[in-house]
């Protein structure tokens, strides 16, 4: 049995500890000890029951916890009266679980640390590495998200949306140490959406599996930028955008749009397009259009500003950018590529400087100012 | 969540505004509690989730440049006059920038002769991060 499908078995084995009547800080704590019991014994010794092990185990961990301040006999006198857990149940818990670590009352860093220990399964130490920070702040701030919502009741309903914008989170902080956090976003996000009927669980899960299929494509060996339009598409992962593109197609047509289903048809759209010049501005400005109605959100204003300047010219595009608010992120940036598109190399070239300087990650940074010393250049002759 | 750097100086930045002795002239037990303030500082960011690391500098460093193919590296200093002199750096990871200012200004508060807060200048730098994998 492989990591990830141990990892698999976490929410449920939580769930049903839960469900006996552990409470879910102990619980959850009680299950990563079995887990980290299980990555250490099973290569070794494989269970024949992996989730009859990890629940055992955890159950016991739990007792010991507990014992101290409270009658160990009457719990397993419950214990022994406990039913076998049925599946329907399992999904309903599992679920419940996601609601849990994803609730409003915790900051979004928060969030995301529990979903991926609780639901994800992965130690304290995978989160902490993945995150460049310590392993005992990590485990702190798990445990304080534990206390955050340890009033909440499991059976709550909570919203999906909660949950979809930790899983965004996820993926997009991509991957650093051992743990590939986007792999594991699509790989939750695919969980939530066996358990739910909400389009847009589709559609964020869409628009991940269209992003990550570009990635190879995204970055050259030494880890520059390489935009869209320049990417080798053979190097696209068109397995994984066809079943993003169905999965899409199959939201769109229940007809309940929300943002994370327009996002990903934008991105559908790129990835339909065999080379940079087919792709479909129009339709990609109609999409954005949609986005703007849906969410309000400047940097989606700014991005159709590039849209609309590929549909229909660059002083197109540059009458879409006054619409937006200078102070946005990025603004500069595509500002300098609609100048140039429009001739102005000179302050095409300062903005880029502009833009580099204001960049907030390495790969940008560097990316923008080789676009400055690229028309600098041109300017010098 | 966003790491920040706050950098401390032991010259360079803005005029201090609380003026106190070199640390060499305070009574000891205003050095122990110092030192024990600025341990229980780590401690709490421990807690909140929001530590990364601390290191403080030695006051005097070297500079050292390549020296040409075959040559050994060339150095210069120590500086007794240099203008900016960094003395240490506590490194948190925190949800917001205003987060990392409100860390900076409770920093910035460790007590100095009689317990007096020294009301230092730090200075708070962002690191760059990772590029985000949804970008265009």
């Amino acid at each position: 049995m492989n990591e990830t499908l141990l990892r698999e078995l976490i929410p449920a084995v939580t769930g049903v500890l839960v469900r006996r009547g552990a409470d879910f800080a102990t619980a959850e704590d009680a299950v990563q000890d079995a887990l980290l019991r299980a990555l250490a014994t099973w290569p070794t010794e494989p269970p024949a029951d992996p989730k009859g092990w990890l629940i055992t185990a955890a159950w016991r961990k739990f007792l010991d916890a507990t014992r101290a301040q409270s009658s160990r006999v009457a719990r397993e006198t419950r214990v022994a009266a406990e039913p076998p857990p049925g599946p329907t149940e399992d999904t309903a818990d599992t679920l419940q679980l996601y609601f849990l670590c994803a609730h409003p009352s915790l900051t979004p860093a928060s969030a995301v640390a529990l979903t991926l220990r609780a639901v994800g399964g992965l130690t304290t130490r995978q989160i902490a590495r993945a995150y460049l920070v310590p392993e005992t702040t990590m485990a702190q701030r798990i445990s304080r998200a534990k206390r955050t919502v340890s009033g909440v009741r499991f059976d709550e309903l909570g919203d999906v949306a909660t949950v979809l914008r930790v899983l965004y989170l996820v993926f997009n902080e991509g991957y650093s140490g051992e743990v590939d956090l986007a792999d594991e976003a699509i790989r939750l996000t695919r969980q939530v959406r066996s358990m739910t009927q909400d389009e847009e669980v589709s559609g964020l899960l869409a628009l991940m599996m269209l992003h990550h299929a570009r990635r190879d494509a995204r970055t050259t060996p030494d880890g520059a930028l390489v935009p869209l339009a320049q990417q080798d598409r053979s190097r696209w992962d068109t397995e994984l955008i066809a079943e993003g593109v169905a999965i899409l197609q199959a939201a769109l047509a229940r007809d309940r749009l929300g943002e994370y289903q327009a996002q990903a048809a934008i991105a559908a759209l790129h990835a339909d397009a065999q080379t940079a010049d087919e792709t479909d501005w129009v339709q990609i400005v109609g999409w954005y259009d949609e986005l703007d109605r849906l969410t309000d959100n400047p940097v989606v204003r700014l991005n159709r500003a590039v849209a609309v300047g590929e549909a229909d010219g660059a002083q197109a595009g540059l009458a879409a950018l006054e619409l937006v608010d200078r102070a946005v992120p990025r603004y500069p940036a595509v500002e300098a590529y609609l100048r140039e598109r429009a001739g102005d190399l000179a302050l095409a070239a300062r903005l880029y400087g502009d833009a580099a300087r204001a960049a907030t990650n390495i790969a940008e940074r560097d990316h923008l100012t080789r676009q400055a010393a690229r028309l600098n250049g041109v300017v010098r002759g | 969540m966003a790491k920040y750097l706050l950098l401390k100086h032991y010259r360079g930045g803005p005029a201090p505004v609380v003026d106190f002795p070199p640390m060499d002239q305070w009574a000891p037990a205003e050095v122990d509690a110092h030192v024990q303030w600025m341990h229980d500082f780590a401690t709490r960011l421990q807690e909140t989730g929001e530590f990364v690391n601390h290191q403080a500098l030695s006051a005097e460093g070297t500079f050292v440049r390549h020296g040409g193919e075959g040559r050994p590296p060339v150095t210069d200093g120590p500086f007794a006059e240099t203008k900016d002199l960094i003395a240490g750096w506590l490194i948190i990871d925190v949800e917001t920038y205003e987060r990392a200012v409100e860390v900076a200004g409770e920093y910035s508060a460790a007590p100095g002769p009689d317990g007096e807060p020294i009301c230092e200048w730090l200075e708070v730098r962002p690191f760059l991060g990772s590029a985000p994998t949804v970008a265009e």
